[in-house]
């Protein structure tokens, strides 16, 4: 029969089916960070038990961690916040203490976790992944099952190497067609999460396919799976085909020699068979979308570059009025007031969504020969690695961006959730690559814009947001 | 865990669709490498007009007095009702022990995000879905009556209005026994030890260099 990708993959690690609807889950692969996991080895201590597969583990510390060169050079012990430094100390001693590789604060490979596991060959096509955190569906773009999850499941994944699932149901979203140049990866997922709304996905999993989704390399394809959560799904998808192959490739958990043959001629198994049946369908026109921002405080509050800020008396509903009103006050904003004109303070490119090279890549080449606006407070650029820190380096995009005036920072989340000494000031607005832009999300008060990397760039040049197609 | 059988609670209204983790628990809170003492900063931004940090002692914060769990007549509150979409955004966990430290023992709401849905019941906290319908009939009914309880009653998969109307919820049959017994997932999946190891044999075959 035909099947889908997510039946395959749940099919190949279904352990065991229980009577009462949910499933034993194997999972091959669990990444581990510093805010969701202290509680699970405690956990585990409490009950005496060990973890079931050591090496299907990997951590790094990501959200604390600071990002100034300044408070880097320390290590753990020059974390100045000391709830930070304490929790970064406690993976560190937990990661000992049970014998889990870690790539620590300074490790060339530290990075967030999702940017890490890909880089590192540790998330692979066909493979089961889980990690404490929602983001996870971002290695999904590997044809691998990725969820987030809780700290319980974190410790029940670490106890057990399984899960406790029920399967989800198929949601396709279909995106043909050919991008206009300046529009990315990330338009066209925030694009899909204002047409379906943040709970359009939730209890599917969300496979995105087609002409525009194959042409996107590894980089694009992760932005786009990384906010299935933001659409409500818990895991995002892509097939395999040979871009993934060639990411692979020679990354150093990556398989090789005969192992490495074996495995592909499995991976090239992993996509939906053409007759497959989804539960859902959506289709896109990628020609159509056009440089989105984030007016508002959910994903779904998004607008084209040239459109405006809804007026509330054109809400579709009692409760979209409200919530559309609430988010007008607290992103300061008015009804129908035009994007181009909202004025920034900070801007920040970096997070699991856009810290990959390519995402630096495509800034700089905005950025290049140009200068950050005098108004701005600060523009941060945190590359989401050690390793892409150094690549860019290599490419001379660092040189790039602090001759235009951005900072180039040590690697980690930032700013995307502003757990370290990275955050907005009270009714700032920023424009921010990353991926939510709830209340509060990047600081308190802070309001959040979200957009592409090379939108956040053009915003910094600008001081307000301008389409980069006319850059 | 908790073990959850019957419940007679009072009802707090929370009129907002799509509340996200970061407005449950804000970031700040989740430095602490317990499970526990996360109360007194549930929904932070909406019950204090300050910036709140962690460790601070909460009682001399100045509240904002129209936020509804601020409201005398809904203290001490055990059920929470809800909009649609509750708990989306990231998968702390720290957003159902803010809400079972707080008291909360149960939410109703017409729909919930997955990673928090799959989350609560680990921790004790019942998920209620009831249709949007009948969730906006108990809005306006808990904010017509003070003193508003619902009984909940989770091996009858029930809920009784005061007026003795009976609504009954979906759950399924595994969390539903976890939760009456206080089971914890560990423990019952361990004793599927020996399936998990046929499997990883089985695996290593196809699949070796997952487990080289
Ligand atoms: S970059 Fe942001 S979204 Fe990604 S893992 Fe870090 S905090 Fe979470």
């Amino acid at each position: 029969m035909a099947q889908t990708l997510y039946d395959k993959l749940w099919d190949a690690h279904l352990v065991k089916q229980r009577d009462d609807g949910t499933a034993l889950i194997y999972i091959d692969r669990q990444l581990l960070h510093e805010v969701t996991s202290p509680q699970a080895f405690e956990g585990l201590r409490l009950a005496s038990r060990k973890p079931w597969r050591l090496n299907a583990n990997l951590a790094t510390p990501d959200h604390n961690v600071p990002t100034t060169l300044k408070e880097r050079s320390a290590g753990v012990s020059g974390i100045e916040d000391e709830t930070s430094r304490i929790q970064v100390q406690t993976l560190d001693d937990n990661c000992d203490e049970f014998g889990i590789t870690e790539f620590k604060i300074n490790d060339i490979r530290q990075g967030i976790v999702h940017v890490i596991g890909p880089e590192q060959g540790a998330t692979l096509p066909g493979m089961t992944l889980v990690c404490g955190d929602s983001h996870t569906a971002t290695h999904g773009a590997f044809a691998a099952l990725a969820h987030g999850v809780g700290t319980s499941e974190v410790e029940h994944v670490l106890a057990t190497q399984c899960l406790i699932q029920r399967k989800m149901k198929n949601l396709l979203i279909q995106v043909d067609g050919e991008l206009q140049p300046g529009v990315t990866a990330k338009d066209i997922i925030l694009a899909v999460i204002g047409e379906i709304g943040t709970a359009g996905g939730t209890g599917y999993a969300m496979e995105f396919a087609g002409s525009a989704i194959a042409s996107l390399s590894m980089e694009g394809r992760m932005t786009i799976c990384n906010m299935a959560i933001e659409a409500g799904a818990r895991v995002g998808l892509v097939g395999c085909d040979q871009t993934t192959i060639d990411y692979v490739k020679g990354r150093p958990f990556a398989p090789k020699g005969e192992q490495w043959e074996q495995a592909v001629a499995y991976w090239k198994t992993l996509h939906s068979d053409a007759d497959a049946a989804f539960d859902k369908v959506v289709t896109l026109d990628a020609a159509s979308i056009e440089p989105q921002v984030s007016w508002g405080t959910s994903p779904e509050m998004v607008a084209p570059i040239k459109g405006k800020v809804p007026d509330p008396a054109q809400a579709a509903d009692e409760s979209q009025r409200k919530s559309w009103e609430r988010a007008l006050e607290y992103m300061g904003l008015k009804a129908n007031q035009a994007i181009t004109d909202i004025q920034l303070d900070r801007v920040f490119i970096g997070s699991c969504t856009n810290s990959r090279i390519e995402d630096l890549r495509a800034a700089a080449e905005v950025a290049k020969g140009r200068k950050v606006a005098a108004s701005l407070k600060e523009a941060l650029v945190v590359p989401g690695s050690g390793l892409v820190k150094k690549q860019a380096e290599e490419e001379g995009l660092d040189k790039i961006f602090i001759e235009a005036g951005f900072q180039w920072r040590e690697p980690g989340c930032s700013m995307c959730l502003a757990m370290n000494a990275d955050k907005l000031g009270q009714g700032e607005h920023c424009a921010s690559t990353s991926n939510r832009n709830f209340e509060g999300r990047q600081g308190y008060g802070g309001r959040t814009h979200l957009v592409s990397p090379a939108m956040a760039a053009a915003a910094a040049i600008a001081g307000h947001f301008v389409d980069v197609r006319n850059f | 865990m908790q073990k959850f059988t019957q419940l007679n609670g009072l009802v707090a209204p929370l009129d907002r669709a799509n509340v996200d983790t970061d407005l449950i628990i804000p970031k700040q809170f989740l430095k602490s490498i317990k499970r526990t003492g996360f109360g007194p900063n549930l929904f932070d931004e909406l019950r204090y007009l300050d910036e709140g940090f962690p460790g601070q002692d909460c009682s001399q914060r100045p509240v904002n007095k129209d936020f509804v769990l601020n409201q005398p007549r809904y203290q001490g509150s055990e059920v929470l009702l809800a909009r649609k979409n509750f708990g989306c955004g990231s998968s702390r966990e720290h957003a159902p022990w803010a809400l079972v430290d707080y008291g909360f023992r149960a939410v109703i709401a017409p729909s919930f995000a997955d990673i928090f849905f799959n989350n609560a019941p680990k921790n004790g906290l019942l998920l209620i879905q009831l249709d949007e319908a009948t969730v906006e009939r108990l809005f306006q009914e808990v904010e017509a009556n003070e003193g508003y309880r619902l009984l909940v009653d989770l091996p009858a998969q029930t809920v009784t209005t005061p007026s003795g109307e009976v609504l009954s919820f979906e759950m399924d049959s595994f969390r539903k026994h976890c939760l009456i017994e206080g089971l914890d997932d560990i423990g019952l999946t361990l004793k599927d030890a020996d399936a998990i190891k046929a499997y990883e044999a089985k695996r290593a075959e196809q699949t070796p260099w997952i487990f080289s």
